[in-house]
């Protein structure tokens, strides 16, 4: 991250709404700003509005009222400008599936006025990052799932971009595919491109930004750094693996825990709470835990918890 | 990671990047042109030809001569206006409608293109196609005529490019309306057929009784064919076949361009059947 850039702004968004023809309102006005060099988290439920506030970033959804502003670019005054600092990579496939994947890759970088010979070049350069060069003259729709979502990764990238967006990239990706992905927007992050990612899988995003925003119903609910975001999380589930089948005498006095099965325990801790003292009080019961893990994400159950908050403000005010 | 040609936000730059936007449309096309030569070429010169055995020779040979040329003679303009119309129209309404509909239509909205580049790309695509056929077409007239002599290589050549243009950019616009594939039949079948057929492509409309002869005037098919006849046939055609004043055809097909791409920038400003 470019730390001495972090006064410019990728991204700042204010007051934006929109309402789609039929009436569904997407967005109710919300600000957003991105600093240049994030890596930023756009989270929220499906139907929330992230897609649309993307699709407003980067011309594809027309707003009803706000500005968005691209590297200080007003997007209504300069949407040319503004467009050529995006990269985009949808949630859905929207290539052309006929077209072999090179041409694809050449063929945007055109679209954004690099010259052919060059385009050339960066399409190898993108394609062998994203081990699709052996797949170069492969009609686009004989590529695995996981490939075609490489291919617009590859895409997004051959012009370059300062900011790029992704929405849902590794959605029905293998691990080891979606760990290479997070390895490969890590580096590019830390070459200096601005990446904001919406994604439903909350460990990716607890993994990748360091900033996140939630946003529910078409409000921002939540605009804070993953470290605050974290802290504000009351309560966490913990499993424990125990080494034999517990007794049924087993108490652990001021924790709610249940026993799953013979030998894994569940015991929810407060945030104050320590978990020196649940050991202590295993141990005096001779009970060994051989093994822990956080029963959900972190994120996951601050997500779950906000989105709750928010829709039950929402039916009160209703 | 950011690119210098991002940074560099000069009007020759744009101008530049644009250009280079343009050629790649362009090539995009005519590769889907060239790919699918099954669909796009072979259909509209089985059908002409068809046209010339049935209509010229078969036909023909009984109706004797028209405007003081054979009636083959007659039909060759007006069967290569006829594909040329068709081919411009076909070729951007199923392409840039395919793109919406797989949504890669996407890649060329988030771009910095400008929207007069993108619809001046499509429809270069659309005149590549129409062009290349009318070409053909003329060529298979070769085999039904015993000479084709050019009045004026020019007139022929500008009416033909013109006409290209205009529906190219009618296509364009029946693609951005279209919601499904019905959509982009629509047209072709119940406005454009018709019009052709009844454009003077078979007869002069000077045959036709009142009123059908002023109801006529108002195709605009009529002036496209009649001024390409006058290109080809030139003076072997008798004066009074002349439909139409060559002038007011040119000023016609031109104020129908300029109107329809015009309509078609605010259409893509406004995000008209493709922005929500």
């Amino acid at each position: 991250m470019n730390s001495e850039s972090a006064d410019t702004k990728a991204l700042e968004i204010r007051g934006l709404s929109k309402t789609y023809g039929e009436g569904t309102v997407a967005l109710r006005g919300i600000d957003l700003d991105v600093d240049e060099g994030e890596f930023f988290g756009l989270l929220g439920p499906n139907g929330a509005g992230k897609s649309t506030t993307i699709g407003i970033v980067t011309s594809l959804v027309q707003k009803s009222a706000g500005s968005v502003r691209c590297f200080g670019v007003d997007l209504d005054r300069d949407p040319a400008l503004v467009k050529r600092q995006i990269g985009l990579v949808p949630q859905e496939f929207n290539f052309n599936q006929f077209e072999p994947t090179e041409q694809i890759v050449v063929q945007q970088a055109g679209y954004y006025g690099i010259p052919r010979a060059l385009a050339r070049q960066r399409a190898e350069t993108y394609l062998r990052k994203m081990g699709l060069w052996e797949k170069r003259n492969t009609i686009a729709r004989m590529l695995s799932g996981g490939m075609k979502r490489r291919l617009m990764i590859a895409r997004a990238l051959v012009h370059e971009p300062k900011l790029l967006i992704l929405d849902e990239p590794t959605a029905g990706v293998d691990i080891d595919l979606r760990r290479a992905t997070w390895s490969f927007l890590e580096e590019i992050n830390a070459e200096g491109t601005t990446v904001i990612l919406t994604t439903h899988y909350l460990e990716e995003a607890e993994i990748l930004c360091r900033r996140i925003a939630i946003i529910d119903q078409g409000h921002i609910v939540e605009d804070t750094d993953k470290k605050t975001l974290l802290g504000k999380l009351n309560v966490e589930t913990f499993v424990l693996d125990l080494e034999s089948a517990a007794p049924e005498s087993l108490t652990l006095d001021g924790y709610t825990h249940r026993l799953t099965d013979a030998t894994t325990l569940e015991v929810v801790l407060d945030r104050e709470d320590s978990l020196n003292a649940v050991f202590d009080q295993l141990s005096g019961q001779r009970i060994n835990v051989v093994s822990m893990r956080n029963k959900a994400n972190r994120l996951e159950e601050l997500f779950v918890e906000l989105v709750e908050s928010n829709e039950s403000q929402t039916k009160t005010k209703g | 990671m950011s690119s210098n040609v991002v940074d560099n936000d000069s009007f020759s730059e744009r101008m530049r990047s644009n250009l280079i936007g343009l050629q790649t449309i362009v090539i995009k096309e005519v590769t889907r042109l060239i790919r699918i030569w099954p669909q796009t070429i072979v259909p509209p010169v089985i059908t002409t030809t068809l046209y010339f055995i049935i209509f010229g020779k078969v036909i023909g040979s009984r109706v004797g001569e028209m405007s003081g040329v054979t009636y083959m003679e007659f039909i060759v303009p007006g069967l290569v206006m006829m594909s040329v119309i068709n081919s411009s129209y076909q070729n951007v309404v199923s392409s840039f409608f395919s793109s919406k509909f797989q949504r890669n239509v996407e890649e060329i909205l988030i771009s910095p293109m400008h929207n007069a580049t993108i619809l001046l790309g499509y429809i270069a695509g659309g005149v590549a196609r129409a062009m290349t056929i009318g070409t053909i077409v003329l060529m298979v007239s070769l085999i039904f005529v015993e000479t084709l002599s050019i009045y004026s290589i020019w007139i022929t050549f500008l009416v033909a490019l013109l006409t290209a243009i205009l529906f190219a950019n009618a296509g364009f616009i029946n693609a951005m309306l279209a919601k499904k594939f019905d959509d982009i039949a629509i047209i072709p079948t119940f406005v454009l057929t018709p019009l052709t057929y009844l454009g003077g492509v078979f007869y002069s409309i000077r045959l036709l009784p009142q009123p059908w002869e002023t109801i006529s005037r108002f195709n605009p098919i009529v002036y496209m064919v009649s001024a390409f006849r006058a290109g080809i046939m030139g003076d072997r055609l008798n004066s009074a076949a002349f439909d139409i004043d060559l002038g007011f055809a040119f000023g016609m097909i031109v104020l129908f361009i300029v109107v329809l791409f015009s309509l078609t920038l605010w259409m893509l400003k406004r995000g008209i059947g493709l922005r929500n």
